[in-house]
This record gives structure tokens, C-alpha cells and sequence, in this order.
């Protein structure tokens, strides 16, 4: 898949609640290709960077420009929340979801529907309420939902916090195949082993700002920034 | 005592021997509430997914407005009614004062803000819930609000039943604007003030009876059909 969506150019592009600054001014420039992975301590604003770029959250300031039209670019990508949203219906609903809207027929929804449950390994699964499943079988569900329509990008808001190993594994492996199929993810994790295994690149944010942009290896290796070798020993960043 | 126990016997003694009488009284009971229940719930329900989606500079007052609706005086909306439709009244040519419609049309301005006001606390709830997922999906105001209706529609239910149940219990605005006229505009509540009035309490626990029984019966239906009790049922 060769995304029409990218470079993604952000230009002191800032984004506040209130009068105060949740993230921002931020200028970087994101390629089309592989994993980004967000890090920084908590509160850096990760969460509300990522909505940012996603459109989700207002920009007070500053521009982000996609190298197609806005309103092209947002029907081109998705969210998974760090708490994914259940509708209230059964497994099988919820993951068709995304292409009724769009109109897609139930008969091919459906079809495309049982392929990603077994994808993700809820198969066996599609007749059950989904607010009732565990919290690893939901951000699975979660994940189903927002790659069924194929988007070109895909962010991910923390979706292995709370889960444990196994469910972790199985969330690691359906963001490679994703990324695999040429799916550009950006996401935001606490997990640094888990940003090693997945991160391309990585962006290192400290009270909003991006402090660093950089490879994954590059970044691991050797940070930039006192911050990042700090963050990276695991010491606390006032 | 005894006009509690002769209003016991006397309905069992009437539902029994399928009274004609009460049998017709039930039915336009029936026809006229339902009716104004799925009038107004055609117009409350998605007016309370517009206010739950939708923000504008008036909403919290409308808002506002609608629960205070809630308390609206049946007598005061049998009267403004009464002058709409009476032949010197604006809508007066069509001819529907003292007729089931007309009563329809009182319950269902009564019952709206009722069901709007109980309808737009669960939606409101609901949207929270899936505010950022339909935005992150870049869901239609439409599609927006079906969504809410669809995922909410047990908890519709109980605004339904409570619009129902001041419907069928609603004797003030259907007295002005029916006239309690019997075999055309008489239902249960409003015979049972006749009978009141004309000192039958045995006549008029006997309808009371059957007008409890009958919404009993309704509600126990619709959360029946809703499967509103049952565990993991969405």
C-alpha cells in the first residue's frame, strides 16, 4: 500500500484546553512508511499529541499539513484508544461497523468481518456482547474495527496498557502484519521493550515538546538530549 | 372497605363476562395512548439524539425547557388544545375537537417532553461513551444519532413506559378536548371520573382496577419483547 496521506508536516503546531498548553508547539515532518512509537514520561502528552495529528483534538496554533486534502487524510485513518470504546452490541456488529457507515453492504461486511476475527483470534466469538469481553479481548475486538477498513494510518493510544503478556504478544503480532501490509501506525506507549520491538523511529516528547525525532536505533543507542538519556535510564524527569 | 371489596368483585365480574362496555372503554384507552405514545416517541426520541450530538448556542436552554415540560399541567394543555381546534380556533375547519385525535394530540404534547427529557439522560450518557470512537470514525450527525438510538434502545424503553404510563393515566387534557362522550370519546380514566362523580365507587374501582391491570400488563409486555432483564443482552 503506498499511502497518498504522507509527508505529514506539523508546523508549530500547538494544541491547548483551557488556556493551557497540552502539547506544542511541535514542527517535524513524519514519512509514510513503518512504525512511529511516541515515549516520554507521564503527562508529557502523548495522548493529546496523538489526537492532535489526528484531528481529534483542535489545533490552537500552528499547521499540520497532509500531502492530500484534510478531509481526504481523515477518512484514511484510525484510532484504538488506551480504553477501547465497546458499542453496545456483539462482537460481530461491532467490527462491521465501520464499513455500514460507509455502505458497505451487511453480506461483504460481514464476510470481511469473520476473516479479521480470525485474524485476531475472536472467531469464535462473534455472537457475544462485546462489553462483556476481557479487556484483552476488546482492544483485540478494538484493532479488528479499526483495521477492517484498511486505513492507511493507524493510531494507537497506549493499546497494551493493563494487558498482560499474552494478550500483549497477540496485540504485538497483529501490529506487524499490519505494519506489513503497509499500514503506517503511530502510537504512543509506557512499555520500553516494547517500543524497541516495534518502533522504526521514535518521537521523545517532555512537556509537549518533541525533544527528539529520531531512528529507533539511533534514539536507544544513543539519545540526543540529557532528557532522553535520563528518560532512558530510567531516571525521573522533572 | 366494602366499595374496595364490591370494586374487586365487580371488576373481576366484568372482565370476566367480557362487559362490552369496558371492553370498548379499554380499547380507545389503548388506541388513543398508544397512539400518542408512538407519536410522540417519533418525535421525542430523536429529538433527544440531537440535543445528546449536536451543540449549539440555545442548547442548554432548551434543554432546560424540555425538563421543565415535564411538569406541564394536563388541564392547561386540554385548554390550549380545546382553542386550537374549536371551530373558532385557527385549526378549528378540521373538524377534530371532541374526537380520539384530538385527545392523541393533547397526550402526545404532554408525553413528549416527558420522553425527550428521560431519552436525552440516556443518551447523554451514552454519547460520552462513544464520543471520541464516532469522531475518530468520522460518523455523520445521522449516523450519529441512529447509532445512539440503536445502542440505547432498552433504555428508550423505560422513556417509552413512562410516557405511556402518563398517557393511559392522563384524565385532565382528554376530558376538555374529548368531552367524555360515551361510545365516541369515553376511556378508562375519564369514565371513571363520570362514575365518581355520580357516586358508582364500586363502577369506578372496577375501571381503576382494570386501568392498573392493563398498564401492569403493557409494561410487563414491552420489557418482555425488550428483554430489557436479560444478562449480557445488548
Amino acid at each position: 500500500m503506498v499511502s497518498t496521506m504522507f509527508p505529514l508536516t506539523l508546523t508549530g503546531a500547538r494544541s491547548a484546553r483551557a488556556g493551557k498548553t497540552l502539547v506544542g508547539p511541535v514542527d517535524l515532518t513524519l514519512g509514510g512508511q513503518g512504525v512511529t512509537v511516541v515515549i516520554g514520561p507521564n503527562g508529557a502528552g502523548k495522548t493529546s499529541f496523538l489526537r492532535m495529528l489526528h484531528g481529534a483534538a483542535r489545533l490552537s496554533s500552528g499547521r499540520i499539513d497532509w500531502a492530500c486534502p484534510t478531509p481526504e487524510a481523515q477518512q484514511k485513518q484510525g484510532f484504538v484508544f488506551q480504553r477501547p470504546v465497546m458499542l453496545r452490541r456483539s462482537v460481530l456488529e461491532n467490527i462491521i461497523y465501520p464499513l455500514r457507515i460507509k455502505g458497505v453492504s451487511r453480506t461483504e461486511a460481514t464476510r470481511r468481518a469473520h476473516e479479521w476475527a480470525e485474524r485476531v483470534g475472536l472467531g469464535d466469538m462473534l455472537g457475544r456482547a462485546a462489553p462483556v469481553l476481557s479487556g484483552g479481548e476488546q482492544q483485540k475486538l478494538a484493532l479488528a474495527r479499526a483495521l477492517i477498513s484498511s486505513p492507511e494510518l493507524l493510531f494507537l493510544d497506549e493499546p497494551c496498557a493493563a494487558l498482560d503478556g499474552r494478550a500483549m504478544i497477540d496485540i504485538e503480532k497483529i501490529l506487524t502484519d499490519a505494519r506489513a501490509g503497509g499500514t503506517r501506525l503511530i502510537m504512543s506507549t509506557h512499555d520500553m521493550g516494547q517500543a524497541r520491538r516495534l518502533a522504526d523511529e521514535v518521537i521523545f516528547l517532555v512537556h509537549g515538546q518533541a525533544l527528539e525525532h529520531a531512528p529507533a536505533a539511533q534514539f536507544f543507542q544513543s539519545p540526543a538530549t540529557a532528557q532522553g538519556r535520563a528518560f532512558l535510564n530510567g531516571d525521573i524527569i522533572a | 372497605m366494602n366499595d374496595i371489596w364490591g370494586g374487586l368483585t365487580q371488576a373481576v365480574w366484568l372482565v370476566v363476562t367480557l362487559d362490552a362496555e369496558l371492553l370498548e372503554i379499554s380499547l380507545r384507552s389503548l388506541q388513543v395512548s398508544v397512539s400518542a405514545l408512538i407519536v410522540a416517541s417519533l418525535i421525542a426520541m430523536p429529538l433527544a439524539a440531537f440535543l445528546s450530538v449536536k451543540r449549539f448556542r440555545m442548547r442548554r436552554a432548551v434543554i432546560a425547557v424540555l425538563n421543565a415540560l415535564m411538569g406541564l399541567p394536563p388541564v392547561v394543555v386540554g385548554l390550549v388544545v380545546y382553542v386550537l381546534l374549536s371551530r373558532s380556533g385557527p385549526l378549528g375547519v378540521l373538524g377534530l375537537l371532541f374526537s380520539p385525535t384530538a385527545m392523541i394530540i393533547a397526550q402526545v404534547i404532554i408525553i413528549v417532553p416527558l420522553i425527550a427529557s428521560i431519552a436525552h439522560q440516556s443518551l447523554r450518557d451514552l454519547w460520552q461513551e462513544y464520543h471520541d470512537l464516532l469522531i475518530s470514525m468520522n460518523v455523520t450527525q445521522r449516523q450519529k444519532m441512529a447509532t445512539l438510538l440503536w445502542d440505547a434502545r432498552r433504555a428508550l424503553l423505560t422513556a417509552a413506559l413512562a410516557g405511556f404510563g402518563r398517557a393511559i393515566g392522563e384524565v385532565g387534557a382528554i376530558m376538555v378536548v374529548g368531552g367524555n362522550i360515551d361510545h365516541a370519546t369515553r376511556v378508562l380514566t375519564t369514565a371513571i371520573a363520570l362514575e365518581t362523580g355520580k357516586g358508582e365507587f364500586a363502577l369506578a374501582l372496577a375501571l381503576g382496577f382494570v386501568l392498573i391491570a392493563l398498564a401492569i400488563a403493557i409494561n410487563l409486555a414491552i420489557h418482555w419483547l425488550g428483554r430489557t432483564e436479560r444478562e449480557g443482552a445488548w
